[in-house]
């Protein structure tokens, strides 16, 4: 028997995509945030509020990720930004290859910030670099507030977390407090933001947020 | 769920590590899947054994090594394991920590069978 060393990241060629993705929201200086969660937490629903909260302050574009349809761009579409579908046809995650080919199909000039809402799951996505500046993690308080213990890889590998649909903690089994405490157990670092699309608590302070962080040299 | 996609992958790294005549020799190709990776080593596991069927590597198979998720306390530089995702440190309990392994999935080494050995 011989042995031949290899030393390789199975994901590197994922890699090397996604750092050249990277470059190009550097050199043009666009901030870029990629939007993981469960399906159903309200992604959609929150990129829609931010667009009307941020409308004429910055100019942003989206890339959909879903498993089938254009529902989600069509949504996007109504309010006048640019947006790309991918449909990965049973994909579970997007990857920066599929990000690569979406960008041909934008004019970058210009822009303030791209959203790329991933494929709703809160496994696999966690392991796939897009060539963004942060993951936003999107928990809504429906889904109770031990999610954070039972899919730390997300958690600990985004840096905003967004607690949806706090209107509804009355009526389900979850203590905003446990799973604020239960996310940042696992990453401290992680900025919190407590929203509620459907009252609107909340949304200004995540806009004023994004507002102010300059993510385009990351 | 993506363990089919990782699977292959690591067909294409050693493939590409191999001549052509070789691959009916790789009998063993070790890989590192941490903790955190978000790989089940089973799934992963089956999902190669299927799609390697079809090729020249037929004979070869996984082994996985598994990595425990591993922290250092950036304030005391204590090392310690994270059991049950207690992410602070039991020394000091700080929880500025930085994680030292845990989220590896790399191809290490193949273990080929020497042409000599008569079993290609």
């Amino acid at each position: 028997m011989s042995v031949i060393t290899i030393e390789r990241k199975v994901l590197e060629k994922n890699e090397q995509v996604a750092q050249r993705n990277r470059e190009i929201f550097r050199e043009r200086g666009i901030g870029v945030l990629n939007f993981v969660s469960s399906p159903g937490a309200g992604k959609t629903t929150i990129l829609e509020k931010t667009f009307q909260e941020l409308r004429g302050a910055l100019k942003i574009a989206v890339i959909e990720g879903d498993v089938q349809t254009d529902l989600d761009a069509q949504r996007v579409a109504k309010y006048g930004v640019p947006v790309v579908q991918i449909v990965t046809l049973g994909g579970c995650h997007l990857d920066a290859k599929l990000i690569q080919d979406a960008l041909e199909q934008f004019d970058l000039n210009g822009l303030d910030l791209l959203f790329i809402e991933n494929v709703g799951n809160l496994v696999c996505p966690a392991n796939y670099d897009l060539g963004e500046a942060l993951k936003v993690v999107v928990l809504s308080t429906t889904e109770g507030d031990d999610k954070p213990l039972k899919y730390p890889a997300m958690f600990l590998n985004s840096s905003v977390l967004i607690i949806n649909k706090i209107d509804l903690v009355p009526y389900v089994r979850c203590e905003l407090n446990t799973l604020r405490n239960n996310a940042l157990q696992i990453n401290p670092a992680l900025r919190v933001f407590e929203i509620s699309c459907f009252t609107g608590e909340g949304i200004p302070e995540w806009c004023d947020w994004l507002r102010k962080k300059d993510l385009s040299g990351q | 769920m993506h363990e089919l996609g990782i699977a292959q992958n690591i067909l294409q790294i050693v493939q590409q590590a191999v001549p052509e005549t070789g691959a009916p020799c790789v009998r063993i190709i070790r890989i590192r899947v941490g903790q955190l990776s978000g790989v089940v080593p089973d799934s992963l596991d089956f999902c190669f054994s299927a799609i390697v069927n079809d090729t020249e590597m037929k004979q070869a198979r996984l082994e996985i090594e598994q990595v425990p998720l591993t922290s250092e306390c950036r304030d005391c530089r204590q090392r310690f394991p994270i059991n049950e995702l207690d992410f602070f440190c039991p020394a000091c309990k700080s929880t500025n920590l930085e994680l030292v392994s845990g989220r590896e999935l790399e191809v290490v080494e193949i273990e080929m069978a020497d042409e000599s050995d008569g079993t290609p």
